[in-house]
């Protein structure tokens, strides 16, 4: 007797082509979905910011961890580039016998950009990991459905709180970096420049107008309120135990970071088109 | 015990899959006021996600749960639900940024908004119910024992007097000694809220010292249940072979 032989089935033409169609496909909708995802996380959230119940113990506690604590690194940050900011602008403005304006671009720098974009960039690394990292290990750890079961919301006891302190101290702590990196500036222009010390305080005081200082500090809310609203949607994501909570760090950190940079190109056309 | 009074929770047909992975396929559970059910089967049959979809903590694709005779699914109702009962998560689930205190008062403190002194003072009182000193209270969690966590845990599930409560896997993780303590309070607790209860677990000393009645979930489905008497001597190879704690037998072992 013999067997018919078997023929493979024929290759599927149709689904080798489309393949590349089908991945680009996936990935925009994924992305969508993403932002989509967030956006809904998001409105969730500021509702809760805005109604009461408002947890002020904890907005109070949110409050010391996010500006209290996060001080030293913002002013380091901010010394170090107020200096180094002095000396490339001495050494570019002597191309053009323009060293005098030392005080004014330092002062016109840290307070419009330097201080809420590098402020934001180091509280997105600090609190935005710090923020995803300890919602991420309670949602593995049931912390977050023991809460829901004893009729608590995430939104309210956990996420508002920390947006509120976000966005009211990162304004406050970006004042601060404002100042002491105008005060890094002068140290190198006295220090190492030869700048009068006195001389240089009034040119940065009569330079920079207000407009300057509220343009940073309303950056500075916004960032507050991305760096931990990033935190909070990638902890209350975060699944798979210890592996899990370490991913939503890193996308919190990323996503957070990404976001200031692209906010501060979209608040900086805003107000140069306001005049601001 | 037979149900006999109207169920104080009722699970009907339901259904929950995680992307291709079918966990439960239509489990019937009715639990009566007072009653103490106790699920046993084997790990991933799906007893955790049974009692987080009877909490709202996850949502069934199909079927109905009803709590007191209402129909458990608007947010609304779910919140009623969680007002009136009580959780001990398998790990504790206790918040770590608090003390033991607040942990035990949580709902006192921020659902009923008791002053911290009134909510303190009851949740030392509860403390005590659990056989923990008033010194325990201001302890952190993580400087408890695995125990004195499930203590803690107990002691959050009952500070509201709740009418159902739920245990899963209440002594995962102790020596036998403090799993026998952790069984008799949650028994003693229990009958003196005149509460519900449903428990999950592996541990047959738990289930025959905590159970009114028995239900094996296996498959995604309830393929026993009946009185704790009758555990021993229930005529089906899976509660046998599971009751005995056998490799061999209809259920292949989680390997």
């Amino acid at each position: 007797m013999t067997t018919a032989p078997v023929i493979p089935p024929a290759p599927d033409r149709d689904f080798v082509l489309l393949r590349p169609f089908r991945l680009i496909g996936r990935t925009v909708i994924g992305g969508f979905r993403e932002i989509g995802r967030i956006s809904s996380f998001s409105a969730r959230v500021l509702v809760a910011c805005f109604t009461p119940v408002i947890y002020l113990r904890e907005v109070l506690r949110q409050c010391l961890k996010i500006g209290y604590y996060s001080l030293p690194v913002v002013g380091l940050t901010a010394v170090f580039i107020g200096a180094a900011l002095a000396l490339n602008i001495y050494q570019g403005g002597s191309r053009f016998n323009a060293e005098q304006f030392v005080p004014n671009i330092v002062v016109l720098g840290i307070t419009r950009e330097l201080g809420p974009v590098l402020a934001g960039l180091m509280l997105a690394g600090r609190v935005s990991a710090g923020i995803a990292a300890e919602i991420g290990a309670m949602r593995v750890t049931e912390q977050i459905d023991a809460l829901l079961t004893l009729s608590g919301r995430p939104e309210r006891f956990l996420y508002a709180p920390r947006v509120i302190a976000g966005v009211l101290m990162l304004p406050l702590l970006v004042l601060v970096a404002d100042i002491i990196g105008v005060m890094g500036g002068w140290l190198v222009a006295v220090g190492a420049l030869e700048f009068n010390g006195a001389l240089y305080l009034r040119n940065s005081w009569s330079f920079v107008t207000s407009g300057d200082i509220q343009s940073g500090l309303i950056k500075a809310a916004v960032f507050g309120g991305i760096i931990t609203l990033m935190g909070c949607y990638q902890g209350d994501r975060s699944k798979g135990g210890a592996g899990g909570v370490g991913r939503a760090a890193t996308l919190a950190v990323v996503g957070a970071a990404v976001l200031i940079l692209a906010s501060n190109y979209v608040l900086t056309s805003i107000f140069v088109r306001v005049g601001l | 015990m037979i149900v006999q009074n109207a169920p104080i929770i009722e699970l009907r047909d339901v259904h929950k899959a995680f992307g291709p992975k079918q966990v439960l396929r239509g489990v019937d559970l009715a639990v009566a006021p007072g009653q103490s059910m106790v699920i046993i089967g084997g790990s991933g049959t799906g007893k955790s996600v049974t009692i987080k979809c009877a909490l709202g903590l996850m949502t069934p694709e199909k079927g109905e749960i009803f709590f007191d005779g209402e129909p458990a699914k608007s947010a609304k109702a779910i919140n009623a639900v969680r007002r009136r009962t009580g959780m001990l998560f398998q790990g504790g689930a206790l918040f770590d940024s608090m003390t033991v205190w607040e942990n035990v008062s949580f709902v006192l403190l921020y659902r009923d908004h008791v002053s911290r002194a009134e909510a303190k003072k009851r949740a030392i009182e509860t403390l005590a119910k659990v056989r923990l000193p008033a010194s325990a209270a201001d302890l952190r969690t993580a400087e408890l024992s695995g125990g004195m966590q499930k203590r803690v845990a107990l002691a959050r599930a009952i500070i509201a007097s709740p009418e159902l409560i739920f245990f899963d896997e209440p002594t995962t993780g102790l020596d036998p000694i403090t799993a026998d303590a952790v069984n008799n309070l949650i028994v003693e607790q229990v009958k003196a809220l005149g509460a519900a209860a449903i428990t999950i677990t592996h541990d047959m000393a738990s289930v025959r010292k905590i159970a009114d009645e028995v239900a094996m979930l296996h498959e995604g489905r309830i393929i026993w249940r009946g009185p704790v008497s009758a555990l021993d001597k229930s005529g089906n190879a899976h509660v046998d072979q599971f009751v005995n704690g056998r490799a061999e037998g209809p259920i292949q072992p989680a390997i």
